[in-house]
């Protein structure tokens, strides 16, 4: 009940206008979540199939750094930080690490196609947890600390 | 390793959201002819350098912990971080944390928690 009173004053402040969450932080986590997504999946096929112990120094890291899918999920990822610096600057980030998490969902789905990895049912109920949440948060305002969404 | 990750990523994230809350980035500045201006001037900032060597203390351990573990497992259980950060949020921020937003939050780590089971 509290829940649903919660969400029915959400949208009535959502939909002033005013503090709608704008085009632009859509298309931006859109973005930073495809880049995010893909930057691990090739950060990580790149990882399993380099199949050394790294140990603990610094040059086994900056030489798997430079082999292919190794060096495409570190440009990836750069993009990733890059764009998720900006989306900060647009939108709280109380707002944003929920938003972002769907890269979990899309992470572990990669993992079971490309990896042949166990998607198990808690994972499955986690996933319905994720978007359940991801719901509630897009449901409110992007930033509270800004009256105008930045241009 | 996964405390590495998760404190190193708290830090990050604190200091980035809080920078560049001050100096928002405009839409304009994405342009590709402003990029390398855009991303001098972040450079110039402080606590944005000081975040990204966090970021990048938080890459390498990530990158550790693809070496021993699933990418199922690594991915959501780096996301220990999504409650705390929630609550910093709310306490040093200074965001308006709603109750549907922290419903949505606690719905999030709950799902990050089981997809690491």
């Amino acid at each position: 009940m509290a829940a649903g009173r919660a969400v029915a004053q959400e949208v009535q402040i959502t939909s002033t206008g005013a503090r709608r969450v704008d085009l632009k932080t859509k298309l931006l986590t859109v973005f930073v979540v495809v880049t995010n997504v893909l930057g691990n999946f090739s950060m990580s096929w790149g990882m399993k199939h380099q199949a050394t112990d790294l140990g603990w120094a610094p040059l086994g890291y900056i030489r798997l750094i430079f082999t292919p899918w190794v060096l495409l999920g570190t440009t990836l990822l750069i993009l990733w930080l890059l764009s998720r610096m900006t989306l900060l600057g647009w939108a709280d980030l109380s707002y944003v690490l929920p938003m972002t998490s769907i890269g979990y969902v899309l992470s572990a789905v990669l993992g079971k196609v490309f990896f042949g990895e166990l998607v198990t049912w808690q994972r499955w109920l986690g996933t319905s947890f994720i978007v359940v949440g991801i719901v509630f948060v897009g449901l409110t305002a992007a930033n509270t600390t800004r009256q105008e969404p930045a241009r | 390793m996964v405390g590495i990750i998760v404190g190193s990523t708290v830090l990050a994230d604190l200091l980035q959201s809080f920078e560049m809350k001050r100096h928002t980035v405009a839409v304009e500045d994405l342009r590709p002819g402003r990029v390398a201006g855009m991303l001098a001037r972040l450079a110039r900032r402080v606590p944005l350098v000081v975040a990204v060597f966090f970021m990048a203390v938080s890459f390498f351990a990530f990158m550790k912990l693809l070496s021993v573990a699933d990418l199922s497992f690594a991915v959501p259980v780096t996301a220990a971080s999504v409650a705390l950060e929630t609550v910093l949020a709310r306490l040093i921020l200074k965001e308006k944390v709603t109750a549907l937003r922290w419903a949505g939050a606690l719905s999030v780590a709950c799902g990050v928690a089981l997809l690491a089971m």
